[in-house]
């Protein structure tokens, strides 16, 4: 394809990912090696209903207007922000190393840190969901390929559904069918015979817990995308095949799962991508106390009552290059076929 | 200011004539410039807006946006000139942004003019200047079963040392397996316990006049170590409740003694969601001390509306009117169960008997820095309460983290 | 046809594939049924802490109101609080996001799909991090300058940010589908003559609509179910349905109306069935007959 005509094709597509994406991505990075100004605090009487006047410090907002009109962005702090205790802690890591004698001590220690509880958490769940996710799809894609034409709107429909509930309100409902004395909770202890066994309160259960929930709500993604690249599974490949003496586990084997690997890097790259990026659950799940992950660490940073807008920006960029190093391997792959492609 | 409370439940009817003849009559209307309110959403702000947009009229415009995440937008809401609303209505913690970009203008020239003679104790001054008029306080205090202390023999707990040790007698006796809760939810809630706990201390968390953390010595091991102890009689999956959570196991009747949120005391009385034994065993008390006391071991909120620094005066003044209509007497007493009212003529509904009780406590701290401390708690203090962490490192973990983000923040050098 | 081919199967195969499937479907389905029951009840019995059975039989549905069912979730959810206006809102949004995303990716990824200058890898490359970034962050961002150029609030800004943030998913999906349309295809055709955009037109669209559709099914869901954008950047009376639902649970100050939103969600559910059922045709049959011969 021509430059030109590539740029047209591409110009509106490429214009708002430029204005709504890029831009504010450059942001967030120069915006990650600043720091706020330093604030001037002064000492003040506040009075409050009920409460009467006490001393109380509040910042001097002359001093900090003055600041800002000097220098916009803050002072500059570099890597200062990535590198502090609440982010990577390398200083904290180092010493750490020095006081401790055993791998053990020293996982524990840095597992204290707030970063790495969350990596932890994060890397988990995205090596365990995403090939979950993968496979129950692509079972679910074959399953309902097999039913009769007829039940397969009605399948299609019901296997979406785990997609289409808003997550907001289905890990609520889900939070409760599970909670000890839900419907699944009672359930799980009949079957485990353990009468106090709650999902909540246990660290590893909730951990558990989340990851089947991931897997259950983004399956449906995986199937569409097999079902509806099974529909295209050319024929003849199929038919000579079969002629060849294949058995049915070969044909899927050799044929239909080599023809459908080009979106199994699709699903593997967007999958990889979202659960790294785990969030909604934690939240849904009220999990904070057992899980967090690096978008949780980023809402924490950036609501409630002080915005913490260069830790966010901070954890963006490492969530980033995070999800980078993930994909380096689909990526190289990518750039083989796409070089393949070209010869 | 334990005299405002008396004066308050007193009811000085001669206060109340005078607001309220003030806010109903002339002093209400407003026919030119606009008003725009941002704030939080449940009904005694609705209330309040609704009322207050009673009193546009004319060429006056009014627009109200009451949203859960009003604290997420308001500070950029605020920024442009001219803002995007008038006024935003904030509570102790969601003030203190405002307060330090410099987004919202001193009243004092409008309460001279408009309401000389409102009541002092309404009005949030900081530095001399008055910065926003209080509404509605709330406050977590005691809700207790009146039935089943009786029952296990107990008084009404008046310390937390008490509590545990209710706790213990009614869950010894076989009355329920777990007698307490609260909202210890991970994040925001746990913060707000730890909070509520250390000021039964009387100490401040903060280094005097610096933004130096000041809470890993004995009085946070106190506070970290009481509630771990209470925990031990809630429900184990404790760290996932919050009010909701809690509320509900309340009106289920599988909780004695929990400290909770005056603005829940009326809806776990209402008719919904509980049985009418449950309702009417369901009394309301003082926070509990730690340890002997004095200071109650809870903090004391407040909601207020504040003027936007970046609009017209005429639109400032407009704003501060209709909101003055909507906070006023008439206000409150058509509306008594939906908030703890500050009005001088409140008649207080039973359900808010636990927050006037309680008045005589710390309000929440309106440090610039408290919001960080406040998240550093909430994060870092669920290991200890899961049993994995010692207090001292729980804590030195809560310093460490706060420090960080106050370096980032330009509070510490 | 392969559909035939790929289900002609073994019975015992075929009953594992079954009998997998029927217990996929209650996973995915169940709790939505139990949704559904449960919001014809009052909340302390769909949420009963006493005892769960109790959302079955509606023990304090009875209690409360007198009969096993009740549609107060509904009432209050529609009448009380104008779930409607909500739903108008996430239409246009929804309806908007999803044509514009798709005109935008098609383009985007048809043209992606058939360059093969080295830019290309690296363009994708680029759109995949720019996903990688957390959306709250962006949001975040977009806030201050919105305020500022007064645009923020309205249902145009929500939708040109959700199809933006949504691109890059957009072109790499319809990119992997235009990847299995072969070249040969509208390079004929350009050698008969036709200019690339025509070849696009007239060879291209024709055939892409499995692609499309199921990328627009996505879309459509993405912008449906969207939170974190739309909670930040509409003002009240423009909230979509997610947000709205949102407010219904309620926060630390104030109980929520927890059946409102179970009431809500599962009439937000209602028109995405008859959706499914209407497009079955489309992402069925139409795939199928669609369906490219290699």
């Amino acid at each position: 394809m021509k430059h030109k005509t590539f740029l047209w094709f591409m110009l509106p597509s490429g214009f708002a990912m430029l204005l709504f994406i890029a831009l504010p991505i450059m942001s967030v990075l120069v915006q990650s090696l600043y720091i706020e100004h330093e604030k001037v605090l002064i000492e003040v009487e506040n009075c409050v209903p009920l409460g009467g006047c006490t001393k109380e410090t509040v910042v001097d907002t002359e001093a900090a207007a003055r600041l800002k009109a000097e220098q916009p962005l803050g002072q500059f702090n570099g890597f200062g922000t990535y590198t502090n205790r609440n982010h990577l802690a390398t200083a904290e890591i180092a010493g750490f190393w020095r006081s401790t004698n055993s791998w053990a001590e020293f996982g524990k220690q840095v597992y204290g840190l707030p970063f790495y509880k969350a990596l932890a958490f994060t890397l988990t769940y995205t090596f365990l969901v995403t090939p979950m996710v993968i496979i129950l799809g692509f079972c679910i894609a074959l399953a309902v390929n097999a039913l009769p034409r007829m039940f397969k709107g009605l399948a299609i429909f019901f296997s979406l559904l785990p997609m289409m509930v808003t997550p907001l309100v289905g890990s609520l409902i889900l939070y409760w069918m599970i909670d000890s004395r839900g419907v699944l909770g009672q359930t799980l202890q009949v079957i485990m015979a353990d009468p106090d066994l709650s999902l909540r309160a246990s660290p590893v259960l909730t951990w558990i817990m989340l990851m089947v929930y991931g897997t259950w709500s983004s399956a449906p993604f995986a199937f569409v995308v097999f079902y509806a690249g099974l529909q295209t599974v050319p024929e003849d490949t199929l038919e000579s095949a079969m002629i060849d003496g294949a058995s049915r586990w070969e044909r899927v084997r050799y044929v239909v799962i080599p023809y459908l690997m080009p979106l199994v890097t699709f699903i593997a790259l967007i999958q990889l991508m979202d659960n790294f990026r785990v969030f909604e659950p934690i939240v849904g799940f009220s999990a904070e106390a057992s899980a967090t992950s690096l978008s949780w660490i980023i809402y924490n940073d950036l609501r409630g009552e002080f915005q913490l807008f260069g830790s966010a920006a901070a954890t963006s960029m490492l969530t980033i290059l995070g999800v980078a190093v993930l994909l380096t391997p689909v990526l190289i792959r990518t750039w083989r076929d796409f070089k393949g492609a070209k010869s | 200011m334990k005299d405002f409370t008396t004066a308050l439940l007193s009811g000085v009817a001669a206060l109340a004539f005078a607001s309220s003849a003030m806010a109903d009559g002339h002093g209400c209307s407003v026919t030119s410039g606009s008003v725009r309110i941002l704030g939080n959403e449940f009904p005694a702000i609705q209330t309040i807006a609704a009322k207050a947009q009673e009193c546009v009229s004319g060429d006056a415009t009014f627009a109200s946006n009451l949203t859960k995440d009003h604290r997420d937008i308001q500070v950029a809401a605020l920024t442009p000139n001219p803002a995007e609303y008038t006024s935003a209505i904030v509570a102790n913690g969601s003030i203190v942004p405002l307060m330090n970009d410099g987004l919202i203008r001193p009243l004092d020239d409008l309460v001279a003019k408009h309401a000389p003679d409102f009541p002092k104790s309404q009005l949030i001054t900081i530095n001399g200047q008055i910065m926003a008029v209080a509404f509605m306080a709330n406050a977590q205090h005691l809700f207790y079963r009146e039935d089943i202390l009786a029952e296990a023999g107990v008084e009404v707990p008046t310390s937390y040392e008490d509590v545990l040790a209710a706790a213990k007698a009614i869950k010894d006796k076989g009355l329920l397996e777990y007698p307490l809760s609260g909202t210890y939810k991970a994040g925001w809630n746990l913060g707000e316990e730890f909070v509520n706990m250390y000021m039964g201390t009387g100490a401040s968390m903060f280094e005097e006049g610096t933004a130096s953390p000041a809470i890993n010595n004995e009085n946070g091991i106190a506070a970290l170590n009481m509630m771990k102890a209470l925990s031990e009689y809630m429900n184990p999956d404790f760290l996932t409740y919050d009010s909701n959570a809690a509320a509900a196991e309340w009106e289920a009747g599988n909780v004695a003694i929990m400290n909770m949120w005056g603005s829940r005391a009326g809806p776990v009385t209402d008719d919904e969601g509980s049985t009418p034994e449950i309702v009417a065993a369901t009394k309301f008390a003082a926070a509990p001390t730690l340890g002997e006391g004095p200071e109650l071991a809870t903090t004391l909120w407040w909601d207020g509306f504040t003027i936007a620094a970046n609009i017209s005066d005429e639109d400032a003044e407009a704003t501060f009117i209709a909101l003055m209509n909507g906070i006023n007497d008439a206000t409150a007493n058509a509306n008594p169960e939906q908030a703890v009212w500050l009005s001088p003529g409140y008649k207080p509904s039973p359900a808010a008997a636990g927050v006037f009780a309680s008045a005589s406590a710390t309000p929440y701290p309106m440090v610039p820095y408290g919001g960080l401390m406040h998240t550093a708690l909430g994060a870092e203090l669920t290991e200890f309460m899961q049993g994995n962490e010692s207090a001292e490192q729980a804590l030195a973990d809560v310093e460490a983290a706060y420090t960080a983000a106050a370096k980032e923040a330009g509070f510490i050098q | 046809m392969s559909e035939a081919l790929a289900t002609r199967r073994s019975l015992p195969l075929r009953a594992l594939l079954m009998g997998f499937l029927f217990l996929w479907l209650i996973a995915a389905a169940f709790p939505f049924f139990w949704t559904l029951w449960g919001s014809f009840k009052v909340q302390s019995d769909f949420f009963s802490i006493q005892d769960w059975r109790n959302a079955l039989w509606g023990t304090r549905t009875v209690i409360e109101t007198g009969g096993a069912f009740t549609g107060a979730g509904y009432e209050g959810a529609w009448i009380q609080e104008g779930f409607g206006r909500a739903v108008f809102n996430t239409l246009i949004v929804t309806v908007c996001v999803t044509a514009i995303s798709l005109t935008f990716g098609t383009l985007g990824g048809y043209a992606l799909s058939r360059s093969s200058y080295n830019y290309t890898f690296w363009i994708l490359m680029v759109a995949l991090v720019f996903r990688a970034m957390p959306h709250i962050t962006l949001v975040s961002g977009y806030l201050l300058p919105f305020f500022e150029l007064n645009i923020w609030g309205y249902l145009s800004t929500s939708i040109v940010v959700l199809v933006a943030i949504n691109q890059p998913f957009t072109i790499w999906m319809l990119r992997s589908f235009f990847m299995n349309i072969p070249k040969d295809l509208d390079e004929s055709a350009m050698v008969d003559g036709c200019t690339r955009f025509q070849a696009f037109r007239y060879v291209i669209i024709p055939v892409m609509w499995p692609g499309v559709i199921t990328t627009g099914l996505f879309s459509f869901l993405l912008a449906y179910n969207d939170f974190a954008v739309t909670a930040m950047l509409l003002s009240k009376e423009n909230q979509t349905m997610i947000p709205k639902i949102a407010s219904f649970l309620g926060s630390t100050q104030q109980e929520g109306n927890v059946m409102f939103a179970v009431a809500a969600v599962v009439s937000a559910t209602a028109p995405l069935f008859v959706l499914v059922l209407f497009f079955q045709r489309q992402i069925v049959s139409g795939l199928t007959a669609g369906a490219v011969k290699g």
